[in-house]
């Protein structure tokens, strides 16, 4: 259970105070697959990152499985990531200098979890990559690159994923069947997905949706596909 | 066209916006090795400079005159018929004795000068007091080093004993023009006036000295033409004649040998910065394909964008050069500290201009050279590239095999042109330029293999450790775009350096001390009469202190070589009467003064390697005596077992035949000779002695050398805790100057990690905030760069000591014939800073990773 309550978040910018989000207020109950949209700088992604903990917020809370994300040092936000949290952005975000196969294995090694070979190889066939694990991010096309992102974000089977623009960088027919590949997977492991996207299409795979507009949340309903 | 270039030069400029201060440090380690260079260069015009104006007052004079014995006949009536042109000449005689002061406990091996009146002529010898040298010859008075006054415990205005007479000590001496500051490590100095010399009865027969004339001439007689003149004269009479130009060459020969050296550690810092250089001038062109592509898109053409980079190359190489001209100049400032010691002249650091330019041309250019290899890269880059970034692996394959691609294979062609270049143009000579290229090319290649094997042995590794955090930092080594290599090179390097120096010193110092061990003595007394050396052998055992050995030793010239071997015009080589021409004047081994000695049998510190030792008194039916020659000697000589050499001993000729050939261990105690004979040769020959004797305790020491030199004042003694004292010192001041220099190709080392951590700190920080996001802590974060900075540092002082003990072998087997040491002690130390230094420095350099949020990674695109 994910449990955003009066969400604030302002930067100051000079002599001034911008504020990005104001009150947000939701909560998302687990499996659910909610997509949070809106024009550019509505303040999607700051939300995003409040949720998943990357930030903290100016004012107001943020609960994961009932844990609240403010009363945690930054690395004890980091662990819960570790352990809860999986992340899918718009630049794939791998780094360059690892395998897939490493890349993919991240989280588990961070927590010193044996599994990480074979679950990761396991991960990475189901996402279509089992011929290319040992292959470096630039040697991969877009799709996948994506694809090894999202096995890196179910890797540690995490209750939550955060998706930024996951088709964002990716080609029609690439980034469908990318979010077939995030339906199937919130369907067989139950693990709720947050998408943030300006993609309409991509939305309405969703069956929630949060509109958010200058910071405010403008729309909040069930969708069915 | 200018317009066009202008635009260019202008877009490079804007280019580099936003990585200049990255850009400028990586050139910041090609700044060093021209640092090093402008130093170095401009230390050593500036001497060669004040070695021209100082040149006759570090003579003294304006011709010297010297020989190992009284000046012969013909010298002193040479220099009497110069007098009627204007000339004057006065005596300086220079030997060892011992000094003592009343009232006070110790005795010390001094050199004592006795002056004549008007010594020196040119130059100023400063004393504390101040101006009490005009005083020196009024009375029996002495100037001395203060050390002797701290090591006899005595002061200003106390009596000195030298051999039965006595002096009052003046002053101390403040600076003595053409002395290097080392010399009173060796044995204080102790000036004397030249006509208390007969008073001190210290020049008895066996007695070493050096007399010198010093002369001063008319303006009228040019020195040179006057020495030269009289040059078959001299050579004839074993006597040395210098001119203050004679002097100038000699002196500015080894400052720039000395600066030659200095310098090579220079170039080779110069070298390994460039190398870094390269190396982070290849991750920013990385960086730069997307602007590159861009720019084709909009119409650039290949060869402007590479004249873009270009100019950026060039630029930043005139930057780093600049920078290490400023550097260069404020360490020349530094130098007169560090080298000051072995320097004979005061020098006023000033402005040279000419290493000055040259630093800067050759850093530019050499900086350029080093980039231009990763700049032809972008030749390759295509404006589809800006479509579809994947194909980068194109262009980043291009970069990285530079085999195939003609422009990079002639760009490391004129690199290596230029170093041969620089080399020979630094050189003595050409062929020595070239083998200093190769040298300082086999020394990097050396490091270069030694860094990759320890990296891949390292990467081999990266699979063992079960903590996936140390894992992952030993893998990042030989990761993509690592800069692994350059870094271990340059740091290894350092640690070579310094680790050679750390080890030889080490096994010079082991082998003087084992030395030591191996004699059984500690204590000899030299220059002991015939008839005092029974005297001195009673009071020894009189006192219960062993009589290890009573050496006789005999003075003795050559008077004629005869050699089956040599050619027939040869074959009899009279050294007395005919004068040889210059060209084919005897070797100094011909005609030098030996002091040899007799026995029946062979010393502990030698060796038989050819021949047989005798088993006569001698001699044999026709007259000649059997002599074993050390084997170095022999080969000097051009004589082989079965030659035969007469010796001129005193005036009495003896006859002698090589029936041996010797291997000796001059390192140590006691006393050795090149020339060893057959007892009866020399036993009724005039001589005089060396006994040997050991005691243990210090005190006891000198009071035995103070009890023995006041007894017998012209014996000397030698302590040999004070040799290794002296010795040790002399290689501390040593490993100084070199460990200065050293320094240089250290703080290379670090700037190039600075640089490659900069080069590849995007990366980083932004691997680190993903490693964050993905619920890595900053504790798991700083144990992967921690053990990662650690590899590093390890890798490179695992590469240094590997060479640096080959090296030090070498140095020990080849240059000092003397057994290798292997000291753990400092190697760890070395290596332990080193890691210590790469792991702060790589740190520092991270903090970034640790201060970015994990949001940057949402934010970034």
């Amino acid at each position: 259970m994910l449990v955003a309550r009066e969400l604030t978040k302002s930067f100051p910018s000079g002599d001034r105070t911008i504020t990005v989000l104001r009150d947000v207020s939701f909560t998302i109950a687990d499996g659910e697959f909610v997509a949070i949209v809106g024009p550019s700088g509505s303040g999607k992604t700051t939300l995003l990152g409040l949720l998943a903990g990357l930030d903290a917020p100016s004012a107001g809370s943020v609960r994961l499985d009932d844990v609240d994300l403010a009363t945690l040092s930054e690395d004890a936000r980091a662990r819960l990531r570790g352990a809860k949290v999986g992340f899918v952005f718009q630049s794939f975000q791998l780094i360059p200098t690892l395998t897939a196969l490493e890349n993919v294995r991240v989280p588990l090694d961070l927590r010193g979890d044996e599994s990480a070979q074979s679950r990761a190889t396991e991960l990475l066939a189901r996402v279509g990559l089992a011929d290319r694990v040992h292959h470096y991010p630039v040697r991969l096309s877009g799709g996948e690159q994506q694809r090894v992102a999202i096995a890196r974000a179910f890797v540690n089977s995490p209750s939550v994923l955060f998706a930024d623009e996951p088709t964002g960088n990716l080609d029609q027919s690439t980034g469908l069947r990318i979010v077939e590949l995030l339906e199937e997977l919130n369907r067989d492991a139950g693990t709720t997905v947050v998408i943030v996207t300006h993609d309409t299409e991509l939305a309405a795979h969703a069956r929630r949706i949060i509109r958010l507009s200058d910071g405010l949340v403008v729309e909040d309903r069930e969708h069915t596909a | 066209m200018t317009m066009r270039w202008r635009a260019l030069v202008a877009l490079a400029w804007r280019d580099t916006r936003t990585t200049r201060r990255r850009l400028v440090l990586s050139m910041s380690s090609i700044a060093i090795g021209v640092a090093a260079l402008v130093a170095v260069d401009s230390y050593s015009a500036n001497v060669v400079r004040s070695i021209h104006v100082q040149a006759r007052s570090l003579l003294g004079a304006d011709l010297s005159v010297s020989a190992s014995r009284p000046l012969p006949a013909q010298v002193t009536a040479l220099l009497d018929s110069l007098h009627a042109r204007g000339a004057t000449d006065t005596r300086v005689t220079t030997f060892s004795s011992m000094a003592l002061v009343s009232g006070s406990e110790g005795t010390r091996l001094v050199q004592v000068r006795a002056m004549g009146a008007g010594a020196p002529y040119y130059g100023v010898i400063e004393t504390s007091p101040a101006d009490k040298w005009q005083d020196l010859q009024s009375g029996p008075y002495a100037i001395v080093d203060s050390s002797l006054l701290v090591a006899l415990n005595a002061n200003i205005g106390d009596t000195l004993s030298l051999g039965y007479a006595r002096f009052a000590i003046l002053a101390t001496l403040r600076n003595v023009p053409g002395d290097i500051g080392i010399a009173a490590s060796l044995g204080p100095r102790v000036y004397i006036p030249d006509r208390y010399l007969g008073a001190t009865r210290l020049l008895t027969f066996g007695s070493r000295a050096q007399y010198e004339a010093l002369v001063k001439l008319p303006s009228s007689v040019n020195p040179d033409a006057l020495a030269k003149a009289h040059r078959d004269l001299f050579d004839s009479l074993q006597v040395r004649a210098r001119s203050v130009a004679d002097t100038e060459r000699s002196l500015t020969r080894s400052i720039e040998q000395l600066g030659r050296f200095l310098g090579l550690v220079g170039l080779i810092a110069l070298l390994l910065g460039g190398i870094g250089v390269a190396s982070a001038m290849r991750a920013y062109m990385a960086e730069k394909i997307d602007t590159i592509a861009i720019l084709r898109c909009l119409g650039a053409s290949g060869s402007q964008v590479f004249a873009i980079y270009l100019i950026e190359a060039a630029g930043l190489g005139l930057a780093g050069a600049a920078m290490g001209v400023v550097l260069g100049v404020a360490a020349q400032m530094a130098l007169p500290h560090v080298l000051g010691s072995f320097i004979p002249v005061d020098v006023t650091p000033q402005l040279e201009w000419i290493p000055v330019l040259g630093g800067l041309a050759l850093g530019t250019w050499v900086g350029a050279l080093f980039a231009l290899g990763p700049v032809l890269g972008v030749r390759n880059v295509t404006p589809l590239q800006v479509l579809r970034r994947d194909t980068d692996d194109a262009a980043q394959r291009a970069a990285r095999s530079p085999w195939r691609d003609p422009a990079r294979l002639a760009a490391g062609a004129v690199l290596m042109a230029s170093v041969v270049a620089v080399c020979m143009a630094r050189a003595e000579s050409a062929i020595f330029g070239l083998w200093m290229s190769v040298a300082i090319g086999a020394a990097i290649g050396a490091t270069w293999l030694a860094a990759v094997a320890c990296a891949r042995g390292a990467s081999r590794l990266a699979t063992v450790p079960s903590r996936f955090v140390v894992r992952h930092g030993v893998a990042n080594l030989e990761r993509p775009g690592n800069q692994t290599r350059p870094v271990v090179l340059a740091l290894g390097f350092g640690v070579f350096l310094l680790g050679t120096l750390a080890l030889v010193q080490g096994s010079l110092l082991r082998e003087l001390a084992s030395t030591a061990d191996a004699s059984a003595a500690n204590l000899a007394f030299f220059d002991v009469q015939t008839d005092q050396a029974f005297l001195l052998d009673t009071m020894l055992r009189q006192r219960d202190y062993p009589v290890l050995a009573r050496v006789p030793i005999v003075p003795m010239r050559i008077a004629a070589l005869a050699s089956p071997r040599r050619a027939k015009s040869e074959t009899r080589r009279e050294t007395k009467g005919a004068s040889p021409r210059a060209s084919e004047r005897p070797s100094w081994a011909i005609r030098r003064e030996y002091r040899s000695s007799y026995r029946d049998s062979i010393a502990p510190s030698e060796r038989l390697v050819a021949g047989h030792w005798w088993k006569t008194d001698g001699p044999d039916r026709d007259g000649v005596f059997e002599i074993s020659l050390e084997q170095s000697l022999a080969e000097e000589l051009g004589v082989v077992l079965g030659d035969t050499i007469a010796w001129d001993v005193q005036g009495v000729r003896i006859r002698t035949r090589v029936t041996s050939l010797r291997e000796v261990q001059w390192t140590r105690f006691e006393p050795n000779f090149f020339v060893v004979f057959q007892p009866a040769a020399l036993r009724e020959a005039p001589q005089s002695f060396v006994l040997l004797t050991r005691v243990r305790d210090d005190a006891e020491r000198a009071k035995l050398q103070r009890d023995a030199v006041q007894r017998f004042p012209n014996i000397s003694t030698i302590d040999l805790s004070l040799i290794e004292n002296a010795v040790g010192k002399i290689l501390d001041r040593v490993s100084v100057a070199v460990r200065f220099m050293a320094l240089f190709s250290v703080v290379t080392g670090a700037l190039v990690l600075v640089s490659a951590l900069a080069a590849s700190r995007r990366q980083r920080v932004r691997e680190g905030v993903l490693l964050k996001t993905l619920g890595a802590t900053r504790g798991q974060i700083a144990s992967m760069l921690l053990t990662e900075y650690a590899l590093l540092g390890a890798i490179g002082s695992a590469a240094g000591i590997v060479l640096a003990v080959g090296g030090a072998w070498a140095a020990m087997h080849f240059i000092f014939q003397a057994q290798f040491a292997l000291a753990p002690l400092p190697l760890a130390v070395v290596a332990v800073a080193t890691m210590v230094l790469t792991v702060v420095i790589g740190l520092v350099a991270a903090r970034d990773v640790f201060a970015e949020t994990p949001m940057t990674a949402l934010r970034e695109v």
